[in-house]
C-alpha cells in the first residue's frame, strides 16, 4: 500500500493512497461536516455540505469523493465553505417541512445539528412549504416524507448492507421523493425484510420508529457501524 | 465488403441519376409542416406525368431555412449534357404545398410553376460553409447508397487501411477539433486519454441526446446524414481500441431514432459495421438506447448512467469517463457534431480542417437561429463568424417593427450578448469572456419587446424542471432562484431580492454536482451583467410588507 | 443611566415564548432595575407605543392584525428581536402552509370537523382575516437578531438581553442556536 503526503487546512497528514479527503481527514481529526455521507455506504456526493477546496483546482471537490493526492493541499473550513454550507442547510430548511419543535428526532437529528454547526440563526430563502406524505402502513416503522433531505442513505444502507433494495427514489428535481418498491405503501412492500437499517441511516426524524414521540428517537447508528465493521474488517466486538 | 465494392455502389448510384433531381426536405421541421404530403404528391405527379425517366424525387435532409418550409430544390442540368456536378441549376421553393408540388413538376412539361420561389442567391445561403452540413439536403438518409455514393465510408476504409489508431488520433489532434458539445476540450486530447488508459473493453459513446431550448443541430444532422456519425464513431473506435459504440438518443426524436435504426442496420448489412470491417481485424457495433426525457442525461456521467439502465444521474468526476466510464472501462463520450465532423478530417485532412476558423477554435459550427429574426433554421459558418453577420446578415435582421437586443446562446447553460457585442467572434473563448457559452449551438435572438428578467427566469424554470434532485444547490437552490426572480418580475421585490439572488446564483454556480446547476445561474448573471437597469427598473423600495400590500389574504375568505 | 425600553410582542404563536421569558425567574428582578416594559401581553397597555428600545417579537405573521401591528412595531423599535422559533421560522404556526391556502383550513376547522353551528367566524371586528400564507417575522419587516427554540430556554434569553442590555449585539452560537 503506498502512501501519500498532503496537507489539510495546513496540517501535513499522511494518507493511504486510494483514499478520499474525508477518510484522511477524519483520521488526521480533522473534522468536515457531512450530511448524506455514512462510514461504511458508498459515497453519494450529493448534500455538497463536505466540498473543500483544493490548491490549483477552479472546483470545489466533495470529501467524500475526492480522493487524496500526493502534494495536494486542501482548506476544508475557509470563510467561503461557511458560507456555502450555512446557504445549504438554509435550503435544505426552506425546501421541506422541518418542524423541530414537534419532531421525533428533535434533539437527535443531524440536520438540526447541522444548523448548529453552520451557525443558522435563521433561514434568509422562503419557505415552501410543500404538501407532502406520511406513509405508516409499515407495522415498525413510519416515513414523513415532510422530514426527508433527499440524502439517499436509506437507499443505500437497504442495498448495500441488507441487499433488499427496497428503497429507491422517484420523481426528479424538487419533486422528488424516496419510494418502496414500486412506489407502493411501505407496509405493502414484498422485498422489505423490516430490519431498520434504513432507520438506523436515516440522519433526520424522516424514517422513524412507530412508538416514539416528540424528541425521542434515537437513531442506532452504532449498530450500522457494527454491521459495516464485520463486514469490512471481520469485527464482531459489539 | 472492399473498397471496390464500396466504389461500384458508388458508381452505380451515381449511374442510376436521372438528369433533374427533385430534393424535398424530410427532416422532422418541414415534416411538421407538411412535407410528407408534398413529398408524396411529387412522386405521384412524376408517375402521372410520366417522367419517372428523366425525373427523380429525392427524400433528404435539412435544406437549412426551416422558417420557410416545407423546402424542395430541383436540380436541372444546364443545357444538355455536362458533366457531373457542372452545369447544374438548382431552384428551391419554400412553404411548398402539395398542389405547389404538382405544379413544380408540370414545369418540366412547360406548365406554369405556382410554388413560391426562394433565394439560393441570398446571403443566408451564400454565406454559409458546408463541413458538418456538406451532405445535408444532398443524400437520403434513409438510403446508404446516396451516402456511399458521396464518398461515404471511405475514411473509414482509408483509416484501417494506412492509419496506426495512434496516427489516427494524432490527425485528430492536429486538426485543432474541440468537442461540439459545449465544453469544448480538445477532441484528439480526449482520444488519446481514452486510448492510452488500460481496459479490456472500450466504449464510444455518441451523445445524442440534445436538449437545450432552441436547438435542433444534432436532430437535423441524424435525421439528415446519419452515416456521417456512424462513420464517425467507427473510426474513433478503431482510434481508440473499442469495437462497441452506443448512441443516446433522446427519445423525443423519434425520426432521428428511426433514421438511425435504419442507418445502422444497412451499415452492417453491407458489412461497414459488425466484424471484420473491410477485411480488416477492427469489429465495430453500435447500439441506440433511447433517453426518456430527460435533460440532465445530456451531461455524461448522467448519461453513462441511463445507458447501463441506472437511474439517470450525475456522479462527481474525477474518475472521468475516459478513465472509469461504462461498466467502469475507458469511454469515449462526444457529441453527434463531433463525430459528424470525423470523417471530413480525415478525407480533407487535418491541415485543411485546421485551415477554417480562428486560432483556437477550428473549422465550422452548426447553429440553429430561432427567435425574432427573419431566417429561423440551421446556420453552419467557419468559427469566429461575428455575431452580426450570423445574426443580421445571415438572419436577415429582427422581423418587421422591432430591434434586436441580445442573442441567448449557450441554451440554459448560456447568457444573453447583446447587441452592442455583437462584433464578437464566435468561438469558444470570446463568448466565454462575456459569460456566455457557444454551447451545443442554439441561437435565440431577442428584440426590445423581451425583457431580459423574464428570460433569466424562462431559462431558470426549465433548469428547475430539468433538475435531477441528486444534491442540494440545485434541486433546492434554483427553486429559490425561480421564486426570486418572480418576485423581481411581478415587482414585489427590493435591492436585498437582488443582492439574495446573486449570491445564491455564487454558492449554485460553484457548489452544484455537475454541469447542469453548475451552469444553471448563467443565465441569470449574464442578464445582471449587461441588462441590470431592466431588474432595477423592476425593484421597488420599502419593507417587504409594504411592497406585499395584503394581497396574502384569501380572496375568497368572509370579509 | 437610562432605563431600556422594553417590549414583547405576542403574534401567531403557543405564549409559550412568553412562559419561557418568566422562567427568567429572579433575573427579571435585576432586569426591572434595568428596563422598563412598555409593552407586553404581560402588562395592561392597549397601544404599541413610541420610542422602544427593544422588542421581542413571538409568533410568526398570521394573521391581518399581526401584518399591520408588526410594521407599526418595527417603526417604533430600535431594536427588533425574533424572539423564538415562530417568529424564527414559522414553526408549528406555519404548518397549515403545507395544507394549501387559508381556507381550506378554516373549512376543515368549522364546517367539515365542527358538530354543530357549522360556520366559518366572518366578524372581523372579533376575529382578523388569516393570511393565506403563514410568514416568519423577517419575510415582513426586517429584523435584527433572532433568537431561536421552541421555547428558548430562560438562559438563552438572559444571554441576548444582557448583551442588549449592555449596548453589544446579542451572539449566539452553539447550542443556543438549536431549533426546537
Amino acid at each position: 500500500m503506498s502512501v501519500v503526503t498532503l496537507t489539510i487546512d495546513g496540517k501535513l497528514v499522511s494518507a493511504r493512497a486510494g483514499d478520499t479527503i474525508l477518510t484522511a481527514a477524519r483520521e488526521a481529526g480533522i473534522d468536515i461536516p457531512t450530511l448524506c455521507y455514512v462510514d461504511g455506504l458508498s459515497a453519494h456526493g450529493g448534500c455538497r455540505i463536505c466540498l473543500v477546496e483544493i490548491a490549483g483546482s477552479p472546483r470545489l471537490q466533495p470529501a467524500c469523493f475526492m480522493k487524496v493526492g500526493e502534494g495536494m493541499e486542501v482548506q476544508t473550513d475557509t470563510e467561503r465553505l461557511r458560507g456555502y454550507r450555512r446557504t445549504i442547510v438554509e435550503l435544505l430548511f426552506a425546501e421541506g417541512n422541518h418542524v423541530c419543535s414537534v419532531c421525533v428526532a428533535n434533539g437527535g437529528c443531524e440536520l438540526q445539528d447541522m444548523a448548529i454547526t453552520v451557525g443558522m440563526d435563521h433561514d434568509r430563502f422562503d419557505y415552501i412549504h410543500p404538501k407532502r406524505e406520511v406513509d405508516l402502513s409499515h407495522e415498525r416503522f413510519g416515513i414523513d416524507h415532510n422530514r426527508c433531505i433527499l440524502c439517499t442513505r436509506c437507499i443505500r444502507a437497504c442495498d448495500e448492507l441488507e441487499g433488499a433494495h427496497t428503497w429507491d427514489m422517484a420523481g426528479r428535481g424538487s419533486h422528488s421523493k424516496v419510494i418502496t418498491d414500486l412506489n407502493e405503501p411501505w407496509g405493502e412492500s414484498q422485498t422489505c425484510t423490516s430490519c431498520g437499517k434504513c432507520f438506523m441511516a436515516c440522519p433526520t426524524g424522516s424514517i422513524f420508529q412507530k412508538g416514539d414521540t416528540v424528541a425521542e428517537t434515537d437513531h442506532p447508528r452504532a449498530k450500522l457501524e457494527f454491521l459495516v465493521n464485520a463486514r469490512e474488517k471481520k469485527q464482531w466486538n459489539v | 465488403m472492399e473498397l471496390t465494392d464500396l466504389l461500384d455502389i458508388a458508381a452505380k448510384e451515381r449511374q442510376a441519376r436521372l438528369p433533374h433531381t427533385i430534393r424535398c426536405c424530410t427532416a422532422a421541421g418541414c415534416l411538421s409542416a407538411g412535407s410528407g404530403a408534398v413529398l408524396d404528391r411529387l412522386r405521384g405527379a412524376v408517375h402521372d406525368e410520366g417522367l419517372t425517366e428523366r425525373v427523380g424525387v429525392a427524400a433528404v435532409g435539412c435544406l437549412r431555412l426551416c422558417c420557410q418550409g416545407p423546402l424542395v430544390r430541383v436540380d436541372s442540368p444546364v443545357a444538355s449534357g455536362g458533366g457531373e456536378g457542372a452545369g447544374i441549376t438548382e431552384e428551391l421553393y419554400q412553404r411548398v404545398t402539395p398542389d405547389d408540388a404538382g405544379s413544380i413538376v408540370a414545369g418540366f412539361k412547360g406548365g406554369t410553376v405556382t410554388a413560391n420561389k426562394g433565394d439560393l442567391k441570398s446571403p443566408f445561403f451564400q454565406l454559409q460553409a458546408s463541413v458538418i452540413l456538406e451532405n445535408s439536403g444532398r443524400v437520403e438518409p434513409e438510403r446508404i447508397e446516396t451516402y456511399i455514393a458521396a464518398e461515404g465510408y471511405q475514411s473509414l476504409h482509408r483509416v484501417l487501411r494506412n492509419f496506426t489508431p495512434a496516427e489516427v488520433v494524432e490527425e485528430m489532434t492536429r486538426s485543432g477539433l474541440r468537442g461540439r458539445g459545449g465544453a469544448a476540450y480538445p477532441t484528439g486530447v480526449k482520444w488519446a486519454t481514452v486510448a492510452k488508459n488500460p481496459g479490456e473493453k472500450k466504449y464510444v459513446v455518441c451523445n445524442a441526446d440534445e436538449g437545450d431550448p432552441g436547438a435542433f443541430m444534432n436532430r437535423s444532422v441524424l435525421e439528415s446524414d446519419p452515416h456521417r456519425v456512424l462513420e464517425g464513431m467507427a473510426i474513433a473506435g478503431y482510434a481508440i481500441g473499442a469495437n462497441q459504440g452506443y448512441i443516446y438518443v433522446r427519445g423525443e426524436y423519434p425520426l432521428a431514432v428511426q433514421r438511425l435504426h435504419t442507418a445502422i442496420a444497412q451499415a452492417g448489412r453491407l458489412g461497414l459495421l459488425g466484424s471484420h470491417i473491410f477485411s480488416s481485424p477492427f469489429d465495430f457495433r453500435i447500439d441506440l438506447r433511447t433517453g426518456a426525457g430527460a435533460f440532465v442525461c445530456g451531461e455524461e456521467t448522467a448519461l453513462m448512467a441511463s445507458i447501463m439502465g441506472q437511474r439517470g444521474t450525475p456522479t462527481p468526476r474525477p474518475p472521468y469517463p475516459a478513465e472509469h466510464g461504462l461498466w467502469g472501462m475507458p469511454t469515449l463520450l462526444n457529441n453527434v457534431e463531433t463525430y459528424a465532423n470525423v470523417p471530413t478530417i480525415l478525407r480533407r485532412g487535418a491541415d485543411w480542417f485546421a485551415s477554417i476558423g480562428t486560432e483556437k477554435s477550428k473549422g465550422t459550427k452548426v447553429f440553429c437561429l430561432t427567435g425574432k429574426v427573419v431566417n429561423t433554421g440551421l446556420v453552419e459558418v467557419p468559427l469566429g463568424t461575428p455575431l452580426r453577420k450570423i445574426v443580421h446578415d445571415i438572419g436577415g435582421g429582427a422581423p418587421e417593427g422591432g430591434t434586436i437586443k441580445a442573442v441567448q446562446t449557450g441554451g440554459p447553460s448560456g447568457g444573453c450578448i447583446p447587441a452592442e457585442l455583437f462584433d464578437t467572434p464566435v468561438e469558444y473563448d470570446s463568448l466565454a469572456k462575456l459569460g456566455s457559452i457557444m454551447g451545443s449551438g442554439g441561437m435565440i435572438v431577442l428584440d426590445d419587446k423581451n425583457n431580459m428578467v423574464d428570460v433569466a427566469r424562462y431559462f431558470m424554470q426549465f433548469c428547475m424542471d430539468e433538475s435531477c434532485g441528486k444534491c442540494v444547490p440545485c434541486r433546492a437552490g434554483t427553486v429559490q432562484l425561480h421564486r426570486l426572480l418572480t418576485r423581481i418580475l411581478e415587482g414585489r421585490a427590493g435591492a436585498e431580492d437582488v443582492q439574495q439572488l446573486e449570491a445564491l446564483c455564487d454558492v449554485v454556480k460553484h457548489t452544484s454536482l455537475c454541469g447542469l446547476g453548475q451552469a444553471a445561474p448563467n443565465p441569470t448573471l449574464s442578464t445582471l451583467r449587461f441588462f441590470r437597469h431592466e431588474y432595477e427598473a423592476l425593484l421597488k423600495p420599502g419593507s417587504p410588507a409594504q411592497r406585499m400590500g395584503l394581497p396574502l389574504v384569501s380572496a375568497s375568505q368572509p370579509r | 443611566m437610562e432605563r431600556l425600553r422594553l417590549a414583547t410582542l405576542w403574534l401567531g404563536g403557543c405564549s409559550g415564548c412568553h412562559m419561557s421569558f418568566l422562567d427568567l425567574d429572579e433575573w427579571l428582578i435585576e432586569l426591572a432595575q434595568l428596563a422598563d416594559i412598555v409593552y407586553s401581553p404581560l402588562i395592561d397597555v392597549k397601544v404599541f407605543p413610541a420610542n422602544v428600545d427593544v422588542t421581542l417579537v413571538e409568533g410568526a405573521v398570521a394573521n391581518e392584525d399581526h401584518f399591520q401591528l408588526i410594521q407599526v412595531v418595527r417603526a417604533n423599535s430600535r431594536v427588533l428581536v425574533s424572539f423564538g422559533d415562530c417568529a424564527v421560522t414559522g414553526n408549528v404556526t406555519a404548518m397549515r402552509n403545507s395544507l394549501g391556502g387559508a381556507l381550506p383550513i378554516l373549512e376543515r376547522s368549522y364546517l367539515e370537523l365542527a358538530d354543530v353551528h357549522k360556520q366559518i367566524p366572518n366578524d372581523t371586528s372579533v376575529v382578523p382575516r388569516l393570511l393565506d400564507r403563514v410568514l416568519p417575522v423577517h419575510r415582513v419587516v426586517p429584523v435584527d437578531f433572532f433568537l431561536p427554540g421552541c421555547p428558548p430556554p430562560a438562559a438563552r434569553i438572559r444571554t441576548v438581553l444582557e448583551n442588549i442590555v449592555q449596548g453589544k449585539p446579542p451572539h449566539l452560537e452553539g447550542r443556543d442556536l438549536k431549533f426546537g
